[in-house]
């Protein structure tokens, strides 16, 4: 199991230190400084064996957190628990970065013999850990005991994200659909690779212990409802909308997985406030919603005409924002000239590139930016590798296709029903890596 | 207000100044000075000396002040013992608090504090703790038990906290379950034999439950554990896996592949025609892509998992190699681990797309990743016959790039590809040849002199290609040496000089640097080579320019019972390293060694080598080996004087023999054991060389210091060397395994010979065989999977306790039904009875008593299986007609 968990700052200076294990000595934390903080070469893997010592560790700005163990662990579990220990930081503190470890290290140790005991992560649910672990740190004393049994169980139970008794005078729901579309498309605009990765995030605000149920055009699930051929509502959602084909979905841990796995169903008590209900990953039918076309032609050793066309590909009624257009220039580059149609576009030598943005953009449009780009004679006889062009954006709905269909509340203790919540449903899309090779 | 001044003190009289903080009557100030203590303890400052004063500030209602008093206990207790002592009585008040929160740090706490005065007091109140009614408690009372353990490990014995741990695996909290099966499943790994953690199906039920109830932390431990388990047929393995593969959907990266790891184990044992395999293959494949969104570290520890996946079942995968294409922006351990399963999946009906991806990826910019591409289209082109000229004119165009290091990469994959396809890219070599001067790794240089050697006759100017690296040998490192100098012979040899004279300034010339070599392989090489061609040209052309064997399809493939033993590590750091977890894990952790689980019943008849041999090929195999009757005449025939005479010779009266269950009167061949220990004297040839491509195994058993062993010689008959050399055992009678994997570690050359010694061990799965001694043996190298069997003497099973106190074996004796009793007749041996119990001594068979009846020697023996049968013997000896009678008991099976 985890032995020890350093955490260092840029410099390499120990800012948290905790051992868990008697086989962790003190120069571990020297050895991780020195072989891998501090090593010549940039490190090449996120783990790193020194002296039959293993050490995994993730980076957040420029902070470093270490685990270090002697024994065969459990490797993704690992790297699960530093990501998890970031977000029970960053709920407590805000940013991770040297000056707020410093300001909260007291806190930071008291987390750390809480969700970790003898290397074994424990439960490490925010909600329920700022029931007891506070700032103050003298709420112990105050509680009553009903209190006291109530955190225990909650940290314990089987509901370890959801405390009793919460109360809202207006139930209400917020759900995001946010999706993150991937491209990687060859300069001929064939589609090597495209993916979309989506999330379901949800902010509730709803009383008591609430069940819930939620649904999405899910292929499997309207193909079966549509098989069985039973009522006139299935032959009503099924008829208008489209479905779409989900290739995995994973979930946050409030819901009944054995239940989605038999019915396919998703069911869940949620947790208060904002949480991740769902990720899912499609590969088919994706609407991509921009198209670029690259023209890059070398004139001489010294010059370079780069041409690029954007299309914007969804309704007309539709607006695309924050649209940036990334296209990189050769290291040896000397000056560039850009004309553009719509927006701005600046070369920006500090990051190699030409960046051209566009605040807004209606579907079923077409722009141009178009550039010359001047060389430096060099000596190098290495080929400039051309990077490819990339893209960002964010459009108002799900390149997935992926709808809402329903979320469902039933609280049977307290008197509001399904009809009373306000629920609030947004689609955004949003340009993951998406990349045109030119 | 905010923490960070603490780390800011000044240097003089610190200590001083804390000491008196510590003592003040403010409880605010000792607060703050407790804080900056435990800041300079993180900063690696000695603050062991405040030791007294902060211990003082433990007495305290302040909850955070306590927990600060108890991490610097913990960290400096050990350093003063004496000391810490003064913090017993707090702890026991602790752990008796109305507070549940309180009980449960002060257990915690005080198993981290690894002093044994302390331990000592632990006991009493983790007996409370572990029976606590709050579940808090509970479950870290059972964390502090793994923590007692590694401190003590015979007082939790003694103490009887094990059974105490066991009992939470029932408890009616899933997160008292997980923790209890995290701290057993951890002790249980020093002590591999012991069964803690008694894994029946009632149990893994109760675990199956707490598993859809406990944090994803908790499951993790839960899934770890399970997949030690071996279910006791398919049907239970099936509805594990069943109530496994939900897990798969679980946002954490961890749970999911432990899940995968449950799965994959469980996967040997399911039939591999039903349905069910099918769909769990299926469910296997989207999760593994999904891990490949997640944050790089986990993309990173998925990759290396699905590596290994990859080449255990590549149908899993074999449709997504999209998603291990390369992103501009993934980390380029990312990158790396992808091209390497792009690799493996690549085949006839994608390479297209991989060949265009991979030229994509060497115009990159990182070093490493644009050398791995290069090598990557090498071995397409060797994988995929088909695509192999599409990869050649790709290798041709990144050569004219001239970028040095892609140059270099690319000449060694072009040696490969004209090894694996002779006289066909020649064309090239023109190409090949205008980048000779900018060579200048080793390798590059090697790869290029032995191509131009390779086909000195259809380069004009060779000899002059050839010399020019002459010019600096003595400069060259050892691969490039010896490579020139065969280059130098070939050419020679393909084209010979007019004169007789002239042949000799040649080789001399060309030869004679490495006769001043201070490398002994290269001088021998070049004397050798030297002889040969002024004494025998045509022999030396025989040697020099034979037909070389070709090179093998699939390369870096990890040896499969390495392979075995990583996928029931699959997302743990073994997987990660993909080396066993005793290579880099020291003491007595991780030792025990992981094997998947054996289908029963049928033998597989699957492709994978692991699972025993398919059986058409044992039957070729048996064979080969003489029959016994032969075999046995022979041996007689040398007249070792054995206490017994050939079988055919000998009537048998035969009772209703029932001795391993089921009617085997094939030990019948019964108490052949006499003779049959005679078969181990003489190593028989098991595996002849050509059914095994040039590989002979010939070997015997043996038992030695009460081990057993199977001897074998392998030699190397063909003309390529051997390498990757396992060995699998199939399911046999006695449970025989190998304790290690086969040591052969050197590749063995050409008629070369190795012996080994396997150590074996009867802890495997049992199969009742025909005969009973029989075992199937596959044996896999690098070249194919070869099966054999052989007949194991059953003297080997004799133990060395098999001596029976003279008591029990009265009793036994009479307690044997008749119906148990077997006789039979051995005639014309000529032995006296103190021989004939010596000789049996020696075998582990031990004389209990003799006695004289009627002028007839009456011998009664014992003897002790290794699976625990002890079968007990008359030999009734009278001159020319001994008469055996065998009576057995079954006491175990």
């Amino acid at each position: 199991m985890i032995g020890g968990l350093f955490i260092y700052n840029h410099k390499g200076e120990v800012l948290i230190s905790r051992v868990y294990r008697d086989d962790i000595g003190r120069n571990a934390v020297d050895a991780f400084r020195v072989n891998v903080i501090h090593a010549r070469q940039q490190v090449r893997s996120p783990v790193t064996n020194i002296a039959r010592t293993s050490f995994f560790h993730v980076k957040r700005s420029n902070i470093w957190l270490a685990v270090v163990t002697k024994q065969n662990v459990n490797a993704a579990m690992v790297f699960e628990f530093l990501y998890k220990m970031c977000d029970v930081m960053a709920s407590y503190f805000g940013k991770i970065s040297e000056e707020n470890i410093k300001n909260n290290f007291v806190l930071i140790y008291e987390l750390l013999d809480e969700i970790l005991d003898f290397g074994y992560p424990q439960n490490s649910e925010t909600g329920s850990l700022k029931t007891f672990i506070t700032q103050q740190g003298i709420k112990g004393q105050h509680q009553t005991k009903e209190e006291q049994s109530q955190i225990t169980s909650q940290v314990t139970g089987q509901i370890g994200w959801r405390r009793e008794g919460i109360k809202y005078r207006r139930n209400e729901l917020f759900l995001d659909v946010l999706e993150s579309v991937n491209l990687l498309m060859s300069p001929q605009g064939q589609v090597l690779s495209a993916h979309v990765s989506g999330r379901v995030v949800m902010k509730s605000y709803l009383s008591g212990m609430p069940e819930c149920k939620f649904g999405m055009n899910d292929k499997i699930i309207i193909d079966k409802a549509g098989k069985g051929g039973v009522t006139n509502e299935a032959g009503k959602s099924t008829s208008g909308k489209q479905s779409i084909a989900i290739d995995d979905c994973t979930f946050n841990q409030c819901v009944r997985l054995s239940k989605f796995d038999s019915e396919r169903s998703i069911s869940f008590i949620p947790p208060d406030g904002e949480y991740e209900l769902m990720r899912y990953r499609t590969t088919k039918d994706i609407i991509l919603p921009f198209r670029v076309i690259p023209l890059v032609r070398e004139v001489g050793r010294t010059k370079l005409e780069v041409k690029v066309v954007i299309k914007s590909n969804f309704k007309p009624s539709l607006l695309a924002q924050k649209i940036e257009v990334r296209i990189p220039t050769p290291l040896n580059t000397s000056g560039v000239q850009v004309i553009c149609m719509k927006g701005k576009a600046k070369y920006k030598a500090s990051e190699n590139a030409i960046v051209w943005k566009i605040k807004r953009m209606a579907g079923m449009k077409e722009s141009q930016i178009s550039a010359e780009i001047e060389l430096l004679p060099t000596n190098d006889k290495k080929k400039w590798a051309r990077p490819p062009i990339s893209m960002n954006f964010e459009v108002p709905f799900a390149p997935s296709g992926l709808k809402v269909r329903y979320l469902k509340v039933f609280e049977s203790k307290l008197n509001y029903s399904d009809h009373d919540v306000i629920k609030w449903v947004r689609y955004i899309g949003r340009s993951g890596i998406y990349e045109t090779r030119c | 207000m905010t923490d960070s001044k603490y780390f800011t003190t000044n240097k003089k009289g610190e200590i001083f100044e804390l000491k008196a903080e510590l003592n003040n009557e403010k409880k605010e100030k000792r607060k703050e000075a407790v804080k900056k203590v435990i800041a300079a303890m993180t900063v690696g400052k000695d603050v062991s000396s405040l030791f007294p004063d902060v211990v003082n500030c433990m007495q305290t209602d302040n909850l955070e002040l306590k927990k600060l008093v108890y991490l610097y206990l913990m960290n400096y207790a050990k350093s003063q013992p004496d000391m810490a002592i003064m913090a017993v009585n707090s702890f026991v008040k602790d752990c008796e608090d109305p507070n549940p929160l309180i009980r449960a740090l002060a257990v915690r706490t005080m198993g981290c504090i690894r002093v044994d005065k302390i331990t000592e007091y632990l006991c009493e109140p983790l007996r409370k703790c572990l029976k606590d009614e709050d579940p808090y408690v509970r479950k870290t009372a059972a964390v502090c038990v793994a923590k007692l353990h590694d401190i003590n490990a015979q007082m939790v014995e003694d103490q009887g906290f094990l059974d105490s741990l066991r009992d939470l695996i029932a408890d009616s909290n899933p997160m008292v379950v997980a923790n209890a099966v995290a701290a057993l499943s951890e002790i249980s790994e020093s002590h591999p034999n012991s069964n803690l953690l008694d894994l029946n199906p009632q149990n893994i039920n109760k675990l199956l439950t707490a598993l859809n109830e406990c944090t994803e932390w908790g499951q993790i431990f839960i899934l770890d554990c399970l997949s030690n388990y071996n279910p006791k047929d398919e049907r239970e393995a099936q509805s594990i896996c069943e109530r496994v593969t939900p897990r798969l959907s679980h946002a954490n990266s961890a749970v999911v592949l432990s899940a995968v790891k449950v799965l994959m184990k469980f996967l040997e044992l399911l039939p591999k025609e039903s349905d069910y395999y099918n769909t769990l293959l299926k469910k296997l494949s989207p999760p593994l892509v999904t891990l490949l969104s997640g944050e790089p570290e986990v993309q990173y520890v998925a990759l290396r998992n699905i590596n290994l996946i990859v080449q255990k079942r590549p149908e899993i995968l074999k449709q997504e190699i999209k998603v291990f294409f390369v992103k501009y922006n993934d980390p380029i351990y990312v990158k790396l681990e992808k091209l390497d399963i792009m690799i493996r999946l690549a085949s006839q009906a994608n390479i297209a797309q991989v060949l265009a991806e991979l030229k994509e990826y060497a115009t990159e910019v990182d070093v490493d990743f644009v050398r791995k591409a290069v090598r990557a289209i090498g071995r397409c082109a060797i994988k995929v016959e088909q695509s192999a000229e599409r990869c050649v004119s790709t290798l041709l165009d990144l050569i004219q790039t001239k970028v040095n290091y892609v140059v270099q990469e690319a000449i060694v994959v072009i040696r490969d590809i004209f090894r694996k396809y002779p006289n066909k890219y020649e064309s090239i070599i023109a190409t090949l040849c205008e980048n000779l001067d900018s060579l200048d790794e080793p390798d590059a240089r090697a790869a290029m002199i032995w191509i131009v050697g390779e086909y000195a006759e259809r380069i004009d100017n060779a000899d002059e290609l050839l010399e020019s690296f002459l010019e600096g040998f003595h400069d060259e490192s050892t691969q490039v040496q010896l490579t020139l100098l065969t280059a130098i012979v070939k050419l020679f040899l393909k084209k010979p000089s007019e004169t007789q004279e002239e042949t000799h300034t040649y080789t001399h010339t060309n030869i004679s640097p490495s006769f001043d070599s201070d490398n002994p392989d290269l001088r021998d090489r070049g004397y050798i080579y030297w002889r040969l061609l002024s004494t025998d040209p045509v022999t030396a052309k025989e040697v020099v320019l034979s037909e070389k064997p070709l090179i093998s399809e699939e390369t870096d493939l990890i040896e499969p019972t390495l392979l075995d033993e990583l996928i029931c590590h699959i997302g743990s750091l073994a997987s990660v390293y993909h080396k066993p977890p005793n290579a880099f894990v020291e003491g007595s952790h991780g030792i025990h060694r992981k094997h998947l689980p054996i289908q029963h019943g049928s033998i597989d008849t699957g492709e994978s080598p692991v699972s025993a041999g398919p059986a058409a090929p044992i039957e070729q195999a048996q064979s080969v080996i003489p029959s016994q009757g032969d075999l046995l005449g022979d041996l007689l025939n040398l007249d070792l004087g054995p206490p017994v005479n050939v079988p055919q010779q000998s009537s048998m009266q035969m009772g209703a023999v029932d001795l391993l269950g089921g009617g085997l009167d094939s030990l019948v061949t019964v108490c052949m054991f006499i003779f049959l220990y005679l078969l181990s004297l003489f190593p028989q040839i098991w595996l002849p060389a050509v059914k095994a491509k040039g590989l002979e195994i010939s070997g015997t058993f043996s038992r030695r210091q009460g081990q057993m062993y199977m001897d074998m010689t392998f030699t190397n008959k063909a003309l390529q060397h051997m390498t990757d050399f396992a060995i699998q055992f199939n399911k046999n009678s006695f449970g025989v395994i190998p304790t290690t994997p086969l040591p052969i570690h050197t590749p063995l050359m050409p008629s070369q010979s190795i012996e080994v010694s396997l150590p074996l061990n009867t802890i495997g799965p049992v199969m009742k065989m025909d005969p009973l001694n029989n075992l199937q043996v596959a044996v896999k190298n690098n070249i194919d999977v070869f099966y054999f069997s052989g007949l194991i003497p059953l003297n080997i099973f004799f133990v060395e306790d098999g001596k029976m106190e003279r008591q029990v074996f009265l009793a036994t004796w009479k307690d044997i039904p008749n119906e148990n009793e077997l006789q039979y007749q051995i005639k014309e041996c000529h032995l006296n009875a103190d021989t004939v119990s010596g000789k049996l001594q020696n075998d582990n068979i031990y004389t209990i008593a003799k006695r004289n009846v009627e002028g007839q020697d009456m011998l009664y023996q014992s003897l002790k299986l290794t699976n625990g049968i002890w079968i007990l013997a008359e030999l009734r000896i009278q001159p020319g007609n001994p008469n055996y009678t065998v009576k057995h008991p079954r006491l175990s099976l």
